[in-house]
């Protein structure tokens, strides 16, 4: 690892008097980005923005130019942009300290991409327990509003946008984007049938783009500084710019890291950034992309933390939520846990989901305890395949997924609690 | 359902008719409606809720099962402090059950309950995207981190 200090575009900013709009625009070019669109046609910003080799901080690693250009450029209906402040994601908390300390730079984002797709209204859906958030993000809608970088008419460019905070209520399901939608629209959050896609029919029924908080925070520095430069932040051909890791559980220095996107290891963040394992015990598994995303074991982790490696090891990034567990914890009670979280946060529309979410976490329970049985094992197998594949959204996988993974990597935990009849730890 | 007489004060009114050109839909009020409601009356009852749905010109049964979709709208009345503790995987890792184990104990209830004196009510919370300085709570609407025993009995000792 090079001992040079990399570009970082948000973790310096990071403090509570960042937040204001004298500071975003003395400190952070703040607006340039915005003025620069203005001079611009729509579809090159769009351009502009695929040339960046961005790709969406939420989870799926969706290219956001790709999204963008999805958006029918005439439209009878109004088009919305909708900003996924949801962040529920057990591990990740990146997107709170970007809406807490520079907020303006998630309006400048919304503002570039609503001129881009054609939106004149958007709205942010930030999760209810983010309540001080919503607040200070409000602060910032006002200031934007009183600068005239809000509203109609905005810097005299002819270009009118109105933005809301949206505060959602206590659901993990929201943050998958139809759900979020139907929540926006007054309804129980439940994943829509799709298609159609957001970007045909999303809010209201008019054309949408949701795009994930870091991930419209992004997007002033692509148009600062163009494209090119932002891609060649990040260390692999499909992964522009930084990217905030979040590093929690038993590691020395938890927290966020911003680090160059794909331009570090799972081993580097933990033992370089992170400061190494919690009371210098053994490291026993890391989650490396939030709770959905498959457990990797002490002996996978030179993987270099992006997209395309993690996958090609049956894992994934999703959100950059890096949980690290030591040996001290055991790892059957760690996937109960895991599991007991999706059971409720099961929309309960497919029955695949509903059902084997928590009969999944029934068996868990009655293994740690030191209640199950030999055939457990396969039948969690079994569970967790009946769900995958079978549902409309995601939350199925992200359930099944990580169970099988603890399953099939720490067998012999499994089978120690069983064998002794309690749990060993 | 008919109401006469309005329960819920003018703020709250004011509140809706400032946020209703925002959205296409009124419907699209109503999470806004139940937070500035529940914020007003401490917890959501049923007339409450019918009032909401009067306003918003829906059925009332529209009202109750969103309303019911959401862990944050309490449909039960609450204690005067409310606590979330996360015990999901980041704050499990750094000790979560040992803190709410300690309310348990203190206040002779478990998750899910309320104190005679309708002081305390115990809960526990899915994360609350604080993993980075586990582990945390939040008691009404504040945020609490990087706890620990001692920080959790100073916290309660500075409650009235």
């Amino acid at each position: 690892m090079s001992s040079e200090k990399s570009t970082t575009l948000f973790i310096e900013h990071f403090q509570p008097e960042c937040r204001f709009l004298h500071y975003y625009l003395k400190e952070m070019e703040g607006y340039q980005g915005l003025k620069k669109a203005f001079g611009m046609s729509p579809s090159e910003v769009i351009e502009e923005v695929k040339s960046s080799q961005l790709r969406g901080r939420g989870g799926a690693g969706f290219p956001t130019g790709m999204k963008w250009g999805f958006i029918p450029k005439q439209s009878s209906v109004p088009k919305y942009l909708v900003c996924n402040a949801d962040e529920s994601e057990p591990g990740t908390f990146k997107d709170r300290d970007l809406m807490r300390y520079t907020p303006h730079l998630l309006l400048e984002g919304m503002l570039i991409g609503a001129y881009a797709i054609g939106a004149r209204s958007g709205y942010i859906y930030i999760r209810g327990e983010y309540a001080r958030e919503a607040v200070l993000l409000q602060e910032a809608i006002e200031e934007a509003y009183a600068a005239r970088y809000l509203g109609s008419n905005i810097q005299g460019s002819g270009f009118d946008f109105e933005l809301t905070v949206h505060r959602g209520a206590g659901a993990y399901i929201c943050g998958e984007e139809t759900a979020l939608l139907n929540s926006l629209e007054g309804k129980r959050g439940e994943p829509r049938v799709k298609p159609p896609f957001p970007a045909q029919a999303g809010a209201f029924g008019g054309p949408t783009i949701v795009n994930n908080v870091e991930t419209l925070a992004c997007v002033p520095f692509i148009l600062r500084r163009g494209g090119p430069w932002f891609a060649q932040l990040g260390k692999l051909e499909k992964s522009g710019g930084t990217r905030l890791f979040c590093l929690s559980g038993h590691v020395k220095k938890p927290g966020l890291y911003e680090l160059p996107a794909a331009g570090v290891t799972l081993r580097e963040l933990i033992y370089t950034y992170g400061g190494g394992i919690l009371n210098d015990r053994k490291l026993k598994a890391v989650i490396p992309g939030g709770s959905s995303a498959p457990v990797l074991t002490a002996e996978e982790i030179d993987v270099v933390l992006d997209v395309e490696p993690l996958m090609k090891i049956g894992s994934m990034l999703g959100s950059a939520g890096v949980v690290v567990v030591s040996e001290d914890y055991c790892v059957v009670k760690l996937i109960q846990r895991i599991a007991k979280f999706y059971a409720h946060e099961s929309c309960g529309q497919c029955t695949p989901c509903r059902e084997g979410c928590r009969w999944m976490e029934e068996v868990l329970e009655r293994i740690e305890h030191g209640k199950g049985r030999t055939q457990d094992l396969n039948l969690l197998l079994q569970i967790a395949d009946n769900i995958q594949g079978k549902t409309l959204c995601a939350l199925g996988d992200a359930a099944a997924g990580p169970v099988a993974s603890f399953v099939k990597k720490f067998q012999s935990d499994f089978e120690a609690h069983i064998r002794g009849g309690k749990c060993p730890n | 359902m008919k109401q006469d007489k309005k329960l819920l004060s003018q703020k709250f009114y004011d509140a809706m008719k400032k946020l209703e050109p925002r959205y296409p839909k009124k419907v699209a009020l109503l999470l806004p409606a139940l937070h500035e409601a529940q914020q007003e009356r401490g917890w959501l009852p049923p007339e409450i809720l019918d009032e909401i749905a009067s306003y918003l010109e829906i059925h009332p049964a529209q009202v109750r099962e969103v309303a019911s979709f959401y862990t944050m709208y309490d449909l039960e009345p609450v204690g005067k402090y409310h606590f979330k503790f996360c015990t999901n995987i980041a704050c499990a890792l750094r000790g979560a059950d040992a803190l709410l184990e300690h309310c348990q104990k203190k206040w002779g209830i478990v998750c899910g309950e309320t104190t005679s004196d309708q002081r305390f009510t115990l809960r526990e919370e899915e994360c609350l995207g604080a993993c980075g300085t586990a582990p945390a709570l939040m008691m009404n609407q504040q945020y609490y981190e990087g706890l620990d025993i001692a920080k959790l009995d100073a916290l309660l000792e500075s409650l009235e």
